[in-house]
């Protein structure tokens, strides 16, 4: 288990670090080819592209989780070859991966701990959470030290992967889309204090990125990738959202943005009424929320990951039990069986899709039948299902909401985060029928085309009369999508407003619990 | 008999205790062992066959050596070797842990009943007893305090392991392994050799169990000597909920309970002995029922535990 050294000292100061020609083939798939990037020491630099563009296959070639089969990685001026994650190390390379990599049993301080390399074979805790203590004194961000990685939300977990690159000391960090879970003006707290230290010369930053205005406000440099070939680069300060955008999606493009239709809204169609709901440890996480979404109205709820979103999605959702009050839907009292569901036409679009919405190991058309495959035309008197028809009905929705999968049959974890995303869209909202849709973060890590067709959907929803509940750490979102803006804070809900008037500082205020 | 009849119930108590000790540790032994194994993410239900092996192999050595400390050594061994079987079989891809230490219980049992053919007439060597009931009068009490040196052995592993899983390297990257492995291939660490060592040691813990039973209590070897304890203390290990100290006092309630019957006839109490026999399973079941509940998920249980990852 020991870590080996290679003949190097690890940097005090951050390396530069350039790509020259790198291309890496899967099979007769070619993820990217010829790609040259350079990082001077001391830069924050973007790198941008859609879903599948290569930007993730490229920064695992610099971590070492992958050998380029062409070109070089030169680190500090020298050519260097990275065969696995303590190379990158010793050359003070980190990573914040998109998917997080915290151990859910062990509490934040174990995790931090555990991540050192150069963890003693006995740990003195004593020392550790001085260590720690003094590490968070300079921290952008508190965590409890003592909570379990299980009952953080996405967000706080994915602060905590950030805390950890800095614990660790990396000089050139590589950031997988770290902001897509906080809210902006914590995205732009992250980024302005990695900013910070990287203007002072402590850090070099690579950015994976979506959003223009990070690369705009917070970038020196850019590079961006499409179909995994290197289609522009340049300085920051030199370009255009649009010329970007032009880059990335190979040609200009005009936003396809559904208008919301001027509707009045209809009858309550999902009312939560004093609901109360318990964390995983017991701790009340919901203290009786009161709720009324109508037909036709988007309800967003803002607030910062961890105060009480999750379990209220999953009360709904009957993944979690309510400790206290009650929710209906059209009127009648609804405890979030699959035959209310089915009646109701209640539709969810949980957070981590593929954990709350899939059966990983079943195929795409078998998860795209999860709601319907005991009902006729999936099943012959409610016992016999046919997979033929679980195929064909697949095959329909696969194409039209065009999910990219090797065959209906395909286990839905071997997709692509988006393509999960899409296939769990499909099954809630192929229908049509939907009367109630309860959406948690849907676009988490989405590119902007994927999330452009995610707010297309949910607002034609909405235009069709169904009362949209969307939780959404994301306050542009909300701001795009919703009728009314209510402000989620310690379980409670504590402001309401509408986009129009919404103030984003007041917002912000109440979602910090002031 | 009159002694006993002297204390009255006070008997009926000392009796259980002293059952806690003794019939409590191949208990302990082998939910350490299990406990380890579990804590790296794979079950191994081989550890009957463990217990078996390691009970065999025991009383064999000590009986050729004349030194029952060698068959202590000589059941680690056994088991060491069967966990290495074990672990290498379930690092394979595609193995399922479950079906292989079915087999690995199969196995051991089997090979343990042939090889031990020849050692179940003659008697060999037996464990020496740490008494610490010298300053009692009471012969139940001096009998009851009669430890076994493996008992001792046994509780003061659970208190190390216990230490050892959020104060030490190692047991930090067990419980890593077990809870999330990607993210500990995301670390840096190897899954394989962490889990190999994982549960080569269990193994070898739960070997020890066995020459407590051949060599200390009941001490001497028959085929009948386990009667299902290795197998008993796979549920005792959830029933501890994967902590290595309620694993002691899991297995002394166990092994407490299993002494109701005798200790019962000792007084006298003759009625129902055949139905004071099935009082551990009753307890586990009434335990299971009461601390399981469907708005928790179960505390403690490792992560990647029962998935082919």
């Amino acid at each position: 288990m020991s870590v080996t050294i290679p003949p190097h000292v690890r940097p005090k100061h951050p390396p530069d670090l350039e790509l020259v020609g790198v291309t890496k083939r899967f099979g007769a798939f070619t993820a990217n080819e010829a790609v040259s990037l350079k990082v001077k020491a001391g830069t924050f630099h973007a790198l941008i592209g859609e879903n599948g563009a290569g930007k993730s296959t490229l920064v695992k070639c610099i971590m070492g989780y992958h050998l380029a089969d062409e070109g070089d990685i030169l680190v500090g001026g020298h050519s260097r070859e990275i065969r696995n994650p303590q190379d990158a190390y010793e050359y003070g390379i980190g990573m914040v991966y998109q998917h997080f990599t915290l151990v859910p049993a062990m509490t934040v301080a174990e995790n931090l701990v555990l991540s050192r390399p150069d963890l003693p074979a006995i740990i003195n805790w004593r020392n550790e959470f001085d260590r720690l203590y003094a590490f968070m004194r300079t921290a952008p961000f508190q965590i409890d030290l003592d909570t379990p990685a299980s009952q953080l939300a996405a967000g706080e977990k994915q602060k905590v992967e950030i805390l950890k690159q800095l614990y660790l000391d990396s000089k050139f960090l590589i950031l997988d889309e770290p902001t897509s879970v906080l809210t902006p003006a914590e995205a732009d707290e992250v980024l302005g204090l990695l900013r910070a230290k990287v203007v002072a010369g402590e850090l070099s930053v690579l950015l994976i990125t979506h959003k223009f205005s990070q690369v705009l406000n917070f970038c020196d440099d850019v590079t961006v990738l499409r179909r995994g070939r290197q289609t522009g680069s340049g300085r920051v300060k030199d370009l255009t959202a649009d010329q970007m955008a032009a880059m990335m999606m190979g040609g200009q493009r005009e936003p396809k943005i559904v208008p919301k239709a001027a509707t009045a809204p209809g009858p309550v169609s999902l009312a939560l009424r004093g609901l109360c709901a318990d964390r995983d440890n017991g701790v009340p996480a919901l203290v009786g929320v009161d709720l009324e979404v109508r037909a036709g109205e988007v309800v967003g709820i803002a607030g910062i990951s961890g105060n009480g979103q999750r379990e209220l999605v999953e009360v709904i959702a009957g993944q979690r039990e309510a400790t206290g009050g009650e929710i209906r839907v059209q009127g009648e009292v609804y405890t979030s069986t699959r035959a209310e569901a089915c009646r109701h036409q209640v539709f969810l679009l949980p957070e981590e899709p593929l954990r709350n919405a899939c059966v990983p190991h079943m195929g795409v058309a078998e998860n795209l039948a999860l709601r319907t495959f005991d009902q006729p035309p999936l099943a012959r008197a409610g016992f016999f299902v046919s997979q033929a028809r679980i195929r064909a009905k697949g095959r329909e929705l696969i194409a039209r909401y065009g999910i990219k999968t090797r065959s209906p049959d395909t286990p839905i974890g071997d997709l692509s985060g988006g393509n999960v995303q899409r296939a769990v869209l499909a099954r809630e909202l192929g229908s049509g029928t939907a009367r109630v849709l309860v959406a948690a973060n849907p676009c988490f890590g989405l590119d902007f085309a994927a999330v452009e067709t995610i707010h297309g959907q949910i607002t034609e929803a909405r235009n069709r009369g169904v009362g949209v509940l969307l939780v959404s750490e994301d306050l542009d979102e909300l701001l795009a999508l919703a009728d009314r803006i209510v402000v989620i804070a310690h379980g409670r809900f504590v402001y309401e407003t509408t986009p129009a008037t919404a103030d984003i500082t007041t917002i912000g205020h109440h979602m910090a619990g002031h | 008999m009159n002694a006993s009849e002297s204390i009255g119930w006070w008997g009926v108590v000392l009796g259980i205790f002293a059952g806690a000790l003794r019939g409590g540790t191949p208990f302990l032994l082998v939910s350490l062992g299990e406990c380890l194994t579990e804590k790296s993410g794979k079950i191994n239900l081989g550890l009957e066959g463990t217990l078996l092996m390691g009970a065999m192999s025991a009383y064999a050595v000590s009986y050729h050596s004349g030194n029952p400390w060698l068959g202590v050594i000589a059941a680690f061994g056994t088991g060491a070797g069967l966990g290495a079987i074990h672990a290498l079989l379930v690092s394979r891809p595609k193995v399922n842990d479950v079906a292989a230490g079915i087999a690995m219980l199969i196995f051991g049992s089997g090979l343990a009943f042939y090889l031990g053919k020849s050692y179940i007439r003659p008697s060999a060597p037996q464990l020496p007893a740490l008494s610490l009931g010298g300053w009692s009068e009471l012969p139940q009490l001096q009998a009851a305090l009669k430890l076994s040196p493996l008992f001792v052995l046994g509780a003061g592993l659970a208190f190390l392991l216990s230490w050892a899983f959020n104060c030490t390297r190692w047991g930090l990257r067990v419980r890593a392994v077990g809870d999330a492995p990607v993210a500990a291939l995301a670390l840096g660490m190897s899954v394989k050799k962490v889990r190999f060592v994982a549960i080569v040691l269990g193994s070898a813990i739960a070997g020890l169990g066995g020459a407590h039973l051949s060599l200390f209590y009941p001490g001497a070897w028959t085929e009948a000597i386990s009667s299902g304890q290795g197998l008993m203390a796979v549920a005792l290990v959830i029933f501890a909920r994967w902590r290595p100290v309620h694993c002691l006092y899991a297995s002394m309630i166990f092994g407490g309970t299993q002494a109701i019957a005798p200790a019962l006839q000792a007084i006298g109490i003759t009625s129902g002995y055949y139905l004071w026999n099935a009082a551990p399973y009753v307890l586990t079941l009434v335990v299971m029922v009461i601390t399981c509940s469907p708005k928790r998920t179960l505390a403690g249980s490792p992560g990647a535990l029962g998935t082919s990852s």
